[in-house]
């Protein structure tokens, strides 16, 4: 297995989707617990107009869809604040237009076509050196913030009507918030694309969840699966040269079905031994 | 001293322009224990809202402890109807009581060394300091229901806010926790919501109803005045005979 990283690619293509996991550990138990996983989905996708912008107008690629997932993420945080759980039709209409804006922007760009593809499954084997130092800075970023507003982000979490009581500053946190999504998602769009992004983002803290006493050990468990999911999918895309994006992305989705199966078979045998017991209180 | 814990003046609320509260005007003494009453949908929990600084007053003030809510609300402890929704929440019993530790204008700090003690000693109170590192979700929805409270209680309130804390919990869990209020009583102000009677017990000193408008009433019985305006027909509770009778005695005997 270690011949793989003889190549500088394959080298950089690892420590790509390791950068990715503590951004995707971190900032997706949020995403999880918060239920915020179609807004994430959202700025995603509209992070397209962005990449539309960029090529349209010339601009750095970086700079066109940094700058526009904030704004949709800045956007969609004061559209949803006042109605966290109920606001899926803004979200999906910022989602589409993002999208529609970006392809329109891209036929009108002469001469040049984006891949949709690698838009949408990323290129992990193509990651120059320079924006692995720029992964670094940001998971950096991410993990002081998480860590400097901790209790603040718990209680926002947890309990948003308390939080706001005992003084914590529940906007400023959930515009924080957001905003941390879009960079991650930003980010992560340009290693693994779109679509990996989502299931980064979820798969792992949703498995993560039902295994973790904190919010903190939630965000090292999807670390270290999201860790796995990405090593093992490239070492699959590797030995029998299939896509990465989609390989990694199926080693996620089966643990995650596997998990699933597991928790059920779990629970059938729990009422299966509880049964008995629960007759006796019953008498 | 003199000046009132709570002052409630010509309060109008309103929901999607449906008044929720007309008119509420209310005044509650330092010390006082108040049972808060009232059907489903007749305003309670919104009442409490108010007070705590959640939502504003379209018409109308509320002042508590001469401030307004929200720069008294980090005096005021508060468990909600139905604290935390999302009972698969991976967080400890320690976390959530700690949360209750909260400052504001310091989002950014650790817990100190005297919060975890507050948090210790609030939860040994509550004689759940043994689950601390229990998952929330682990618990009965009584235990669930005193660990609230604790959370309520662990900035050491001058008053204290529950809603519907008799909801759901059996008989000894609901004669434990009114004990307990008792013995708070002593130094904090307590105002309890309930759309059960029962709970205007001998600890309770005066009730007030809520149906849209407020009555209060100093002395813990319920005035007729407030049945009719406020309820269908109590007669379980009458005919059950609790100790202390709710109902005053019918004046033609």
């Amino acid at each position: 297995m270690l011949d793989v990283l003889q190549f500088e690619f394959m080298r950089n293509a690892f420590l790509a989707g390791l950068l990715a996991s503590v951004a995707c550990g971190v900032i997706g138990t949020f995403v999880v617990v918060n239920r915020l996983s179609f807004l994430s989905g959202g700025i995603a996708h509209a992070s397209y107009g962005g990449i539309g912008l960029a090529f349209f107008f010339g601009l750095p690629y970086i700079v066109g869809t940094l700058g526009f997932s904030l704004l949709t993420a800045v956007v969609m945080a004061a559209v949803t604040l006042k109605s966290r759980h109920r606001s899926d039709t803004i979200i999906g209409v910022l989602w589409a237009v993002g999208m529609a804006l970006g392809v329109i922007l891209l036929d009108l760009t002469p001469g040049y076509n984006v891949d949709l593809m690698s838009f949408l499954f990323g290129s992990i084997l193509a990651v120059p050196t320079l924006d692995l130092w720029f992964m670094l800075i940001l998971s950096g970023v991410i993990l002081l913030t998480t860590g400097f507003y901790y209790n603040s982000f718990l209680a926002l979490s947890y309990d948003e009507n308390f939080a706001q009581i005992r003084g914590v500053p529940v906007g400023f946190l959930y515009f924080l918030l957001l905003a941390m999504i879009a960079l991650s998602v930003v980010m992560i769009i340009r290693v693994v694309g779109l679509i990996l992004v989502l299931a980064l983002l979820t798969i792992a803290p949703y498995i993560a969840e039902n295994h973790s006493a904190s919010l903190r050990t939630m965000m090292f468990l999807s670390f270290l699966l999201n860790c796995f999911f990405t090593t093992v999918g490239l070492w699959l895309s590797y030995t029998f040269n299939l896509t990465s994006g989609a390989m990694i992305i199926m080693v996620a989705g089966t643990c995650f079905f596997i998990s699933l199966l597991l928790e059920g078979l779990l629970k059938k045998m729990n009422i299966f031994q509880n049964n008995p017991v629960r007759h006796k209180c019953n008498l | 001293m003199n000046s009132p814990t709570i002052e409630i003046r010509h309060l109008w609320f309103y929901f999607n322009g449906q008044p929720v509260l007309k008119d509420v005007n209310l005044t509650v003494r330092r010390r006082d224990f108040l049972a808060l009453l009232g059907p489903n949908g007749g305003g309670k929990t919104t009442l409490i809202k108010l007070i705590i600084g959640l939502l504003k007053p379209h018409r109308g003030a509320v002042q508590v402890f001469g401030l307004p809510p929200r720069k008294a609300a980090h005096r005021i402890g508060y468990m909600p109807q139905e604290p935390g929704i999302n009972k698969n929440f991976p967080i400890s019993i320690l976390d959530v009581v700690l949360m209750g530790r909260l400052q504001s204008g310091k989002s950014w700090s650790r817990y100190s060394r005297r919060d975890r003690m507050a948090a210790q000693q609030t939860l040994e109170r509550l004689e759940m300091w043994e689950y601390r590192n229990r998952r929330i979700g682990e618990l009965s929805v009584g235990q669930r229901q005193r660990v609230f409270v604790a959370r309520a209680l662990v900035a050491e309130p001058e008053l204290l806010l529950l809603d519907e804390p008799s909801s759901s919990v059996d008989t000894k869990g609901q004669t434990d926790l009114f004990a307990l209020l008792k013995q708070l009583n002593e130094t904090v102000t307590i105002i309890v919501v309930s759309h059960d009677l029962s709970i205007v017990s001998s600890h309770v000193k005066s009730v007030a109803c809520a149906n849209q408008r407020l009555f209060y009433h100093d002395a813990a019985e319920i005035t007729g005045e407030m049945l009719e305006m406020a309820y269908y027909c109590p007669v379980e509770l009458i005919a059950h005979g609790l100790p202390h009778r709710v109902l005053r005695k019918h004046k033609d005997l």
